[in-house]
């Protein structure tokens, strides 16, 4: 092949990119609002989960969230570890039925155990997707760590839906708005299928907090960061640990070696 | 090289010595660790290559205990990972150990091999060496490949089916190798199946190449930052304990980086989309290889031919096995070649920028730098390499090691 | 194997024992050939693999400019049924014009030679690199020539599932498929 048409090849590919590049910006992440910051306390090698946060958290996914989105890798026997008494847990899977088997083979429903998953809205993917408009709401289970931003994404999702009404005339040309959409600052492409779930005085927390819009979903995100990395304080206690030891191990085997080469340098 | 050929050892444990005398592994390890005659001018870029090894060993080790929860198969894979995570004792630590371990594995390789291009580690007599390094790099990216399809996320999947489908561009048989490596029509069970078998047998595969490796580089001893040879026993130590304890050293620095990120950061080098269970119907809106790949996949996609992009990506790794021969030059390290210096660092700022624009979406300047960096790649292999050798003047080499190292300290 | 040449020593006819010699290597390698390939084709696709390779769909409710993806093998296939306007849209192309000239009409006949423009049946699979375009749900992007659009390296397809623009080499292929009744399609 001559050089001069691989040239032209070359300089076209490039012409395309470029083209591409202008056409991709428009539903690519450059127009998207920072997400919020917020200050989590499982933030940093010192993180906790806030248990009273993550309590309520998991007041609101059962009260609003798990009415459609599954958390298919948690058991009822975890919420032991969100600070609730055995008895309690037992109480809150005894609350749904699940199916199994009679002693006769004949399909029954008892009421669930500590050592069953959390209950699914949905028998199977195919069953949510039909009941959502075609798609399936994601299972939450590892959700912050599933998405870029972590926390913050989810709590900006959560707290980032405008009114139709309170949109300027350009956000509703520029991304197609009609009424019915959702408008969420935070979603590629702003219009989500999911509606508004959490607003003030959504859930009545047992504990008395005022349920403002922002508090449940910082409550619900601390639950869900604790869902998807459950073994993070441990994680965070062995790693302290480990890299002191390390440290003085380094620093035992600095000596040794400056004593060792000490006729050599 | 100038190897002590004394006597034989003298073991004085009755056992030590009646196992020598039938199986000599204790005369063996005696000679090629202990009194092995080591150059005594090292810097801390020699220690990579015992890093190196303590990492593949912590990944076999890590390996076989996650396979022992592991299940290959499409609809168990990342669920049976998620359980080691939360279920398993201490299943969290071995999995970001092992997760991570892939990336700093390559991060000492990667600096091992930077090293032996600054010192001219793989000149006349290395070369063998050097090509069985070239090897262990091939076979860790396709362990390391295989490994990241097995917790079957978004990832995982799509990862596999953009490389497997790089086959395709061989002409006439290029479908049905792919077919043929998926074991189906797509990336499916059979593929995660054998992937997984693949990913168990092929780091054994590695320690014997390592081994190899080793042998080669007893053959010759090390070479070392002067890249000149040692004349005699005041060039060299014995291996133990001066390089044992400052290897020693240097691994404990390195796992506390790598602890580092186990520990505090341990999704930061691997990609959210992995945490979402694959899904052949859905492509995620941008499909990323692992970081230590991105060099690679940069030059892939700066080709605008399907398979000119994947003809040059191999070239890539197969132009290091040319390497020993493609260098004219007379003197190994660059400490005494004033211009190629520069230019092993411009090659590291350009695999760098490769990584970089691999990592972004082929669009806007990326494009460009993508295939200036590409370019840049093979002309300093194929072109600066063997023309800068023949004209280049090195600086005057010093006598001995011994020679430099006492000048060194007393000025 | 065999090939190195045997010094022509004092003991025998060195021509005969040549002949052996090479007889003998040509065997063993066709016997070490015969005992590679099953283990090279244990790694073919296998029949249960293989009998999942039929699957027949009921396009009845796809309603004119809508299009549906549906699993086959493993990979997605896309049916749309395409408006008037697309169809002429995908005819009127000039194959001059086309990375990977076909004509419309070849890729909408099914497998007993019928002609059915309205209907496109393509795999879902991106030829440069395997990817899922986007463009069957309402409000994906088609790209520029109203067909599919591949989110991963920006490869555009028209009407007929023909590459357009970008690195793709090929268009969409177009699997074996048999219409057994107006609305039944049956694909592989």
């Amino acid at each position: 092949m001559s050089i001069k048409l691989s040239m032209q090849r070359l300089i076209l590919a490039g012409a395309t990119a470029f083209a591409l590049s202008a056409g991709a910006a428009a539903i690519a992440a450059e127009d998207m609002p920072p997400l919020p910051h917020h200050e989590w306390s499982f933030q940093g090698p010192f993180g906790t989960y806030d248990r009273a946060a993550a309590q309520r958290g998991f007041q609101v996914y059962k009260e609003v969230c798990s009415a459609c989105h599954s958390m298919n890798l948690l058991y009822y026997r975890n919420l032991t570890e969100l600070g609730l008494t055995e008895d309690q847990a037992k109480a809150i899977a005894a609350e749904v039925q699940v199916p199994a088997l009679s002693d006769d083979g004949s399909p029954i429903e008892r009421p669930g155990r500590l050592s069953d998953h959390f209950k699914a809205p949905f028998p199977n993917e195919l069953a949510a997707a039909a009941a959502n408009g075609g798609k399936a709401p994601p299972d939450l289970s590892v959700i912050v760590k599933a998405r870029e931003g972590g926390p913050n994404y989810v709590y900006g999702i959560l707290t980032g839906y405008v009114p139709y009404d309170k949109l300027t005339p350009e956000q509703i040309k520029e991304f197609n708005v009609s009424k019915d959409d959702n408008f969420n600052l935070h979603f590629l492409g702003h219009r989500i299928a999911m509606p508004a779930p959490l607003a003030d005085d959504k859930v009545t927390y047992v504990d008395g907090t005022k349920a403002t819009l922002q508090q449940e979903a910082s409550d619900v995100v601390t639950f869900l960061a604790w869902a998807s990395e459950p073994h993070l304080e441990a994680r965070n206690r062995t790693g302290i640990r480990a890299i002191l030891f390390m440290l003085a191990l380094a620093g035992l085997m600095y000596a040794t070696k400056r004593a060792i080469w000490a006729d050599k340098h | 090289m100038a190897s002590s050929h004394g006597a034989p050892p003298v073991f004085n444990n009755k056992v030590i010595a009646w196992i020598d005398h039938r199986l000599p592994i204790f005369s063996y390890i005696e000679k090629e660790y202990h009194t092995f005659p080591t150059p005594r001018n090292f810097n801390y870029f020699w220690n990579f290559g015992a890093i190196a090894t303590v990492m593949l060993v912590l990944m076999i080790a890590t390996g076989v205990v996650l396979a022992t929860n592991y299940q290959p198969n499409a609809e168990l894979a990342f669920n049976s990972v998620e359980r080691i995570m939360r279920d398993v004792p201490s299943g969290w630590l071995i999995r970001y150990l092992h997760m991570n371990g892939a990336s700093f594995f390559f991060i000492a390789v990667y600096i091992h091999i930077f090293r032996g291009l600054y010192y001219g580690s793989y000149k006349a007599p290395r070369e063998l060496l050097w090509i069985l390094g070239v090897v262990i790099l091939l076979l860790m990216m396709a362990t390391a490949f295989m490994g990241y399809v097995l917790p079957w996320g978004q990832m995982s999947f799509w990862g596999a089916t953009v490389i497997t489908n790089l086959f395709s561009a061989i002409p006439v048989v290029g479908d049905s190798i792919v077919t043929w490596l998926w074991g189906g029509f797509a990336v499916d069970n059979p593929t995660l199946n054998r992937f997984f078998a693949l990913h168990y047998l092929l780091p054994f595969i590695i320690v014997a190449v390592v081994a190899l490796h080793v042998v080669a580089l007893h053959v010759h001893g090390s070479n070392n930052p002067l890249g000149i040879d040692p004349k005699g026993p005041q060039d060299t130590v014995p291996f133990h304990p001066y390089y044992t304890m400052k290897d020693g050293f240097g691994v404990v620095c390195f796992l506390i980086v790598y602890a580092l990120f186990v520990f505090f950061m341990p999704n930061t080098l691997g990609d959210v989309a992995n945490y979402i269970p694959a899904n052949p119907l859905v492509t995620p809106n941008e499909i990323v290889p692992e970081w230590y790949f991105l060099p690679f996949y940069a030059i892939l996609r700066a080709i605008p031919d399907k398979l000119g992009g994947v003809i040059c990506m191999f070239g890539a790794i197969a132009v290091l096995f040319a390497l020993p021969w493609l260098d004219t030059s007379r003197v190994r390290s660059c400490t005494f070649r004033p211009i190629y210096k520069w230019f092993v660092l411009l090659l590291v700022a350009d695999v760098i920028l490769l990584g970089i624009c691999g990592a972004h979406p082929p669009e806007g300047w990326y494009v460009p730098a993508s295939r200036l960096a590409t370019v840049y790649y093979f002309f300093h292999f194929l072109i600066l390499l063997p023309v800068l050798g023949k004209i280049e003047r090195p600086l005057p080499l010093p006598s001995s090691i011994a020679e430099a190292v006492l000048k060194k300290k007393a000025g | 194997m065999a090939s190195s040449s045997i010094p022509a020593g004092d003991h025998g006819d060195p021509t005969r024992r040549d002949f052996l010699m090479v007889a003998t290597g040509a065997m063993g390698a066709v016997g070490a050939i015969a005992v590679a390939w099953p283990f090279i084709n244990n790694l073919n696709p296998a029949a249960d693999t293989l009998a999942l390779s039929t699957t027949e769909i009921d396009v009845k409710s796809i309603a004119v400019g809508q299009a549906v993806t549906v699993k086959w093998r493993g990979k997605p296939v896309f049916i749309r049924h395409r408006t008037k306007e697309e169809i002429k849209e995908a005819e009127d192309v000039k194959l001059s014009e086309l990375p990977d000239p076909e004509t419309d009409n070849a890729r909408v006949t099914d497998l007993a030679k019928k002609v059915r423009p309205e209907w496109l049946i393509v795999i879902g699979v991106c030829t440069h690199l395997g990817c899922v375009p986007l463009g069957n749900k309402p409000g994906d992007p088609r790209g520029e020539y109203g067909g599919w659009f591949c989110p991963c390296h920006g490869s555009q397809y028209d009407t007929s599932g023909r590459i357009r623009k970008g690195p793709a080499p090929k268009n969409l292929a177009v699997p074996g498929y048999l219409f057994t009744t107006d609305t039944l399609v049956r694909i592989g």
